[in-house]
């Protein structure tokens, strides 16, 4: 095994061009597990924690430009006026220990169905910032990301640099169903956003389906009652059947399997109980309530 | 390779090390330092805990050439850091190098002293005493990365409420006392802390 340390990105990409086997590490809280207990033995190891700007992030106008080793404890502290779902997300990440050296390039890369970051990105409309030597930058929009259980769009030569994330212009809610509050990887989980700009609803599902996938019937149903209605201008509270409704639709999304974690029924019925309170919760915070949730002690 | 880093605030160099090893690998067996535990192996029960440039991480997690150049501060000195933080340097750690703990005192390390039921006689850091006070100690296992994690909280939080020690000891596991008494020493720590004011 070789140990590539490149101190800038440019030399990291360089160095993933000529060795496209590299397994990039940044927090290592995927990677080293899969070191330490022998599953994997890569020939080249490409740690990127010496690259500064991956360790940074970008305030726009209209969006924060992450930087893909951003540690979620960051995120939770400095992000969560702008990435309300994304920073409910972060907290429900394993422990402490863990939140201070994992982010979200990581969850990405290894595109597991189960990482905590996707429900939210998907919610958001997030776009994903890749580069190779060869052809240079390309966003590539979230929903386009996920490819497969444990696969994504990156070609061999790409490192992923940032995600592009749409600031919040309305509340998002993040539900997750586990055993306790730390060190859970997740039975199931649920992404809601509303975008009052744009009178759409998105959302997004964890650890139901072989990838991270948006409720997309479930969004365009809800989409038009709310329209319809005219729920965006009256504010009035949504009623019991649009709610569930979504529900049902939100649980039709998915494509979950039995294992150890839970079974594929558990896992449909949790998605839309997940679907209509973060629909609720998020809602009613839209609608002037603000006693939503709060951060404190959100899982 | 070669890994150059200081631990608890003393240059050192491991040599031979394979390219896919942990820190904590590196600390146990190449440096002699074992008091950070190897358990899990998968960032699952803190018992590894260590503080690196300052930040609480599982060293099972950090890939033994990412800590080159950096600061790993072990159980073993932490009697050490909380002294420094507290006296010689108020807010931020030595940077002289002539602070911390040498690898051999590390390595010799025990809380024995003129009693080893008390550590009395030994230097500890006052969550090292309030862990022995409040009887947060029984196979021990697990100590170190807790007293690490929760030296940590203190250091940024010196009336943690109790949602905050438990959100900040949510990544260690414990398997023999059902945490109230480390609850108990946290809370200990924290209020021979504010005394001290």
């Amino acid at each position: 095994m070789d140990f590539l340390r490149p101190a800038s990105w440019e030399e990291a990409l360089a160095a993933k061009a000529e060795h496209p086997t590299a397994v990039p590490i940044a927090g290592g809280t995927d990677v080293m597990v899969e070191i330490n207990f022998d599953h994997r033995r890569p020939e080249y190891l490409l740690d990127l924690n010496r690259i500064a700007e991956l360790s940074q992030w970008e305030v726009g106008e209209e969006k924060v430009v992450l930087g893909a080793s951003v540690p979620y404890t960051q995120i939770i502290e400095n992000l969560k006026t702008e990435l309300p779902g994304l920073a409910r997300a972060s907290h429900t990440v394993a422990s402490p220990q863990i939140r201070n050296r994992g982010g979200v390039g990581g969850n990405l890369g290894c595109a597991s169905p189960a990482g905590d970051s996707h429900p939210a990105l998907l919610a958001s409309g997030a776009h994903v910032e890749v580069e190779s030597q060869a052809r240079g930058v390309r966003l590539i929009p979230i929903d386009e990301f996920y490819k497969g259980v444990k696969r994504n769009a990156l070609e061999a030569d790409e490192l992923i640099k940032s995600v592009h994330i749409p600031k919040a212009t309305g509340p998002q809610e993040f539900s997750k169903v586990g055993t306790r509050n730390a060190m859970v990887i997740a039975v199931c989980a649920f992404g809601l956003a509303l975008h009052p700009e744009k009178r759409i609803v998105r959302t997004g599902i964890g650890s139901a389906a072989p990838t991270p996938v948006r409720a997309k019937e479930a969004e365009e149903f809800l989409n038009a009652a709310l329209e319809e209605g005219g729920f965006w201008d009256n504010g009035k509270i949504i009623t019991p059947s649009i709610a569930k409704q979504f529900a049902t639709l939100a649980s039709g999304a998915c494509n979950p399997i039995d294992d150890v974690r839970g079974s594929a029924n558990y896992r449909r019925h949790a998605v839309g109980v997940m679907a209509r309170r973060t629909l609720m919760w998020t809602w009613e915070s839209y609608r002037g309530n603000a006693e939503g949730r709060t951060l404190e002690g959100a899982a | 390779m070669r890994v150059n880093f200081t631990v608890n605030g003393r240059k050192q160099t491991a040599d031979d090390v394979w390219e896919g090893e942990s820190l904590l690998y590196v600390l146990r067996e190449r440096m002699g330092l074992p008091g950070s535990k190897n358990a899990c192996e998968q960032g699952e029960c803190g018992s590894c805990t260590v503080r690196l440039d300052g930040v609480p991480v599982c060293s099972c997690l950090v890939a033994a050439g990412q800590a080159e150049g950096r600061e790993v501060v072990t159980v073993e000195g932490l009697a050490d850091y909380a002294a420094h933080r507290d006296d010689a340097h108020p807010g931020g750690a030595c940077g002289s190098g002539s602070c911390g703990t040498s690898l051999d005192a590390a390595q010799r390390w025990q809380a024995k002293g003129t009693d080893g039921q008390t550590g009395e006689g030994t230097e500890l850091s006052p969550i090292q005493k309030a862990f022995i006070d409040a009887g947060a100690v029984q196979c021990g296992f697990c100590t170190p990365g807790l007293l690490v994690a929760a030296d940590e909280l203190l250091e940024r939080n010196s009336s943690p409420s109790d949602a905050d020690i438990r959100e900040a000891l949510s990544g260690n596991l414990c398997r023999c006392t059902g945490y109230e008494k480390i609850l108990d020493a946290v809370r200990l720590a924290a209020a021979r802390q504010e005394e001290a004011v």
